[in-house]
This record gives structure tokens, C-alpha cells and sequence, in this order.
């Protein structure tokens, strides 16, 4: 923990060294390649733009069973970060993992409406409502998979417009305006600002645990331990935190 | 040029080029699980997304012939910058990436778009996530195959045939439905398959406008791409599926058909 701290603190002052622009910059950023489920994808990206002094970050982004695929398909990364335990868990039997998996962050679920609630939806249950155009995302996405959990504990029985397949994609479509409601988690509301929260109780609602682990495909395994350290370490869990996360 | 006169340098890249489009054919025939493609193909996942998908295309080829044929005519007939605009309108479907296609379609007929927004204000008509969306971007992305295609049996056309009818008093209606359009025969056919196979395998445009829900937007190339993350085993049968329908196409067609374009 000293040693994250530690290089937390060198990462804070070479940012400010590096903020210059004139090039005369202490560190050169170390390359990682991180696949990212969407969902952590302002998180991230606020990461990555925080230490670019430390990192230099190709992100892969989408839904956790898509780089899940990826990854088994032969895909090279040096890190990769899932939405839920059971993707991390199959990549993890392929044998593609170094080390363990660690606990990222949490998250929860949250109903995203228009601005201004218009069709007044406070509960899961309304979203049963006839003529309501409910967007999900697939069963195959783990939040898709939450959210078919968290109705089911609800009892309630939703007939989505759209099965999407990623999170994002739900997001998008309400903040188009194209959907009334979508079941999305915290943080995807906390960040885009164009569509508005309706919380899920406890008793309703699902603990997202996001994992993080290390690749053994990955062309810069020690980077990809250093970005994970950085996240994992209070700086970068701050950030996650900032962006609507539950720190792990 | 005789077989034997091209250069071996480019008979070797020719080879190249010819592996690129059968590697992946070999490997979806060698990789493909056979015990498994029968029960993948009468599985009710994959007949419903068939069915809506013949549905779907066949039903985008008939609006492609209606609204496409007259497209065409009218491409034929005129000259200058009108017919290269016209022209560059009607193709740019075929360039543009279908995702683009997706999101413009959202932003012409999604709820918020700039004929959407009336037509759900005044019938409470919504277009996007339904079989009408899938129907509408297939369409877009498949009618300019053929527009082409009729366009340049219409600039083959012995117009000698056309003119003598009209010698004979038929008037501009009769002339279209008795002379025209069976001379344009094989050029809509051809065009019309075309179209059809193009509509059968649309993907960026369906998934983004339309959204993607078992029995009313999900055509089988969707479902492949949603299976092969989660059972790729049936990812693989759907596949041979689109793949010997794409064959069995060109075979129907052979050059004689093809040749209109």
C-alpha cells in the first residue's frame, strides 16, 4: 500500500510536469492496452486523462460478454476489466489470466428516464406500464443480467422495445429521447448528465461487483500491473467514486 | 491475354487475394460443429430469426422495386448536375457505413427525428425498435443495389422499341407497362436479387435503428453476432446458414445475370 501511495504521489507530480505541454516531461507514459466493460468507460477515460503523464492507455471498450469473446478468441491485452464475476471467471478458466482477479469497484442499478420524468415512471413496476417503450440491455450483458434480476425480484414483467448489447446502448437510446426508460447502473447515470435517475430500492436492486485482473496475452504485463495498482490504489478509486462508483 | 502470359508475380497475388476469401469460408465449414448445426437450425431461436428475416427482406426488395424502378427511370432520363446529385444520393447508401445510416435514420424517422417527431405527435406512430424499423433500414441500405442495376439495363435499352410504340399511339403508361419493363426484365431481376441478398445480411443499420428483440427486429445476422458471444456453436450453424444462401444466389445468378450491372 506505502508503494501505490508512493507512486501515486510520483504520479501526481510528474502530471504536473508533464502539464506544460513543452514535451520536457520526466517519465516517458508506459503503454497498456485495458479492455473495459462500456460502463467504465468515464471512469477510465478520467483516469487515463488524469495520469497521461503515466500512462499512455489504448482503452477497448464494450460489453463485458463481447470482450469476453475477444479475449477467447486470441485478442492481446495487458488488462482486463469486467462488469461482473462470472465473464472474469470464464476468461480466468481459458487460462488467460495472470495472477488473480481483484475486486474494481460496485455498482447499482438505477432506472434512467428523460430529463424532467415526463412519464412520471418511479418504480420498477412502472415500467410494466403499457405504451411505455422500455429499453433493456441482453441477458448476455451483465447488465442486462441485473436488470432481469432486479425485476424479477420486483415481480415485475417488462416488454422491452430493445434487447442492447451494451449498457451504453440503453443509455443512448433514452437520452435520445427514442426510449422512455432503461434499467442502466449509477455510475452510467452520474456521468452523462442527459438523462435523469429514478433510484431502485435496496430490496429490488443488485450489487454489481466489477473485477479486475491481469492478462497473460498482454505485451506489457508489468504496465498492466501498474494501471492496475493505480486504480485499485484511494486515488484511483476516487475516481471511480467521482464517477458514480462504489469503491471495492 | 492468355493464362500463360501473366506474370508469376501476379499470378502469386492473385492466389493471395483469392485465400483471403476462402480462409474464412474454411474456416466456418472445418470449424463448424456438424452434430450440432441440425438442432441449432430447428431450434425456435434460430427459425424465428429466420422467418423475420425472409420476412423482412423480402418485404424491403418489394418497397425497393416500388419505389426503385421509377428512381431509376427517372436517373436514366435526366442529365447534367440534377442526375449527378440525384446519382450520388441514390449510391451513397452503398458507401456509407450502415451504422451512420443507423443513427441518420433515427435523426429522419426516430421520435425526436425531423418526420418522426410529426408522425408521433400526430398518429402516436413510433418507428424505431419495430419490424417497420428493421423493414426501413434494410431498405435504405439495400434499394440502391437496385437503382444501379435497372439504371443500367435502362441505358442498354433499345429505345427503338419504346419510340415505335409510341408511333403506334400507346400512350406513356402503356408504354412503361408493355414495352419498358419487359425489356427491363432480366436488369430487375438481377437487381432485385441483389437487393434481396444485401437486405438478408444487413447488420449496422437494423441494430442501430431498430434495436435488437427476438421476433421483431432480430434477423439472423444479429442473431449471429448476439450468439457467437454466448453460444458460438450456434453462431457457426447460422452462419452456414447466410453463407449458402449467399452461394446458392450466385449460383442462380451465374454471369448472365450479374452481367447487367
Amino acid at each position: 500500500m506505502v508503494v501505490v501511495t508512493l507512486l501515486v504521489l510520483t504520479a501526481c507530480s510528474t502530471r504536473e510536469g508533464c502539464g506544460g505541454g513543452s514535451g520536457a516531461c520526466a517519465l516517458n507514459p508506459e503503454p497498456v492496452t485495458v479492455f473495459a466493460a462500456a460502463s467504465l468507460q468515464p471512469a477510465f477515460d478520467a483516469f487515463a486523462q488524469r495520469y497521461r503523464g503515466v500512462f499512455n492507455v489504448t482503452f477497448n471498450y464494450a460489453g463485458t460478454q463481447t470482450l469476453t469473446a475477444q479475449l477467447q478468441q486470441g485478442a492481446q491485452a495487458d488488462v482486463f476489466a469486467s462488469a461482473d464475476t462470472a465473464h472474469m471467471t470464464t476468461v480466468q478458466s481459458a487460462g488467460l489470466i495472470a495472477g488473480t482477479p481483484n475486486v474494481l469497484a460496485h455498482n447499482k442499478l438505477e432506472i434512467a428516464v428523460e430529463r424532467g420524468n415526463p412519464k412520471n415512471i418511479h418504480t420498477l413496476a412502472d415500467l410494466a406500464r403499457p405504451g411505455l417503450v422500455v429499453v433493456l440491455a441482453d441477458p448476455s450483458v451483465p447488465a442486462g443480467k441485473y436488470a432481469k434480476q432486479a425485476l424479477a425480484k420486483a415481480g415485475v414483467s417488462v416488454n422491452p422495445a430493445s434487447l442492447e448489447t451494451q449498457v451504453t446502448g440503453v443509455l443512448s437510446k433514452v437520452a435520445l429521447g427514442e426510449a422512455d426508460a432503461g434499467i442502466v447502473y449509477v455510475s452510467d447515470i452520474v456521468t452523462s448528465g442527459k438523462v435523469e435517475g429514478v433510484a431502485i430500492p435496496d430490496a429490488q436492486n443488485v450489487i454489481a461487483d466489477y473485477m479486475i485482473a491481469l492478462l497473460q496475452s498482454g505485451a506489457h504485463v508489468q504496465n498492466g500491473d501498474h494501471f492496475m495498482q493505480y486504480v485499485l490504489a484511494s486515488d484511483g478509486q476516487k475516481i471511480l467514486k467521482d464517477a458514480g462508483f462504489e469503491p471495492a | 491475354m492468355s493464362r500463360a502470359s501473366i506474370p508469376a508475380p501476379l499470378m502469386a497475388l492473385a492466389g493471395l487475394g483469392l485465400l483471403l476469401f476462402l480462409l474464412p469460408l474454411a474456416g466456418l465449414v472445418v470449424r463448424a460443429p456438424w452434430s450440432q448445426v441440425g438442432p441449432a437450425l430447428v431450434a425456435p431461436a434460430t427459425v424465428t430469426a429466420l422467418l423475420l428475416s425472409l420476412f423482412c427482406s423480402v418485404t424491403a426488395t418489394a418497397a425497393a422495386l416500388l419505389l426503385g424502378i421509377p428512381l431509376a427511370l427517372v436517373l436514366a432520363r435526366t442529365t447534367g448536375t440534377l442526375r449527378a446529385v440525384l446519382r450520388a444520393l441514390t449510391t451513397l447508401p452503398m458507401v456509407l457505413p450502415p451504422v451512420v445510416g443507423g443513427v441518420a435514420l433515427f435523426l429522419a424517422f426516430g421520435r425526436r427525428g425531423l418526420v418522426g417527431s410529426l408522425l408521433y405527435q400526430a398518429f402516436g406512430v413510433q418507428i424505431p425498435f419495430t419490424t417497420a424499423a428493421a423493414i426501413l433500414a434494410e431498405t435504405f441500405v439495400a434499394m440502391p443495389f437496385l437503382v444501379i442495376a435497372v439504371e443500367g439495363g435502362l441505358r442498354a435499352l433499345d429505345h427503338r422499341y419504346e419510340e415505335a410504340a409510341r408511333a403506334l399511339g400507346a400512350r406513356g403508361w402503356m408504354v412503361f407497362a408493355r414495352v419498358t419493363l419487359p425489356l427491363l426484365r432480366p436488369a430487375i431481376f438481377s437487381g432485385a436479387v441483389l437487393c434481396w441478398a444485401r437486405a438478408l445480411g444487413e447488420f449496422g443499420a437494423t441494430i442501430t435503428f431498430a434495436g435488437n428483440f427476438p421476433g421483431r427486429t432480430q434477423t439472423v445476422p444479429l442473431a449471429v453476432y448476439i450468439a457467437f458471444e454466448t453460444r458460438p456453436e450456434g453462431a457457426i450453424a447460422l452462419s452456414l446458414i447466410l453463407l449458402v444462401v449467399s452461394l446458392a444466389i450466385l449460383a442462380g445468378m451465374r454471369d448472365r445475370w450479374l452481367g447487367a450491372l
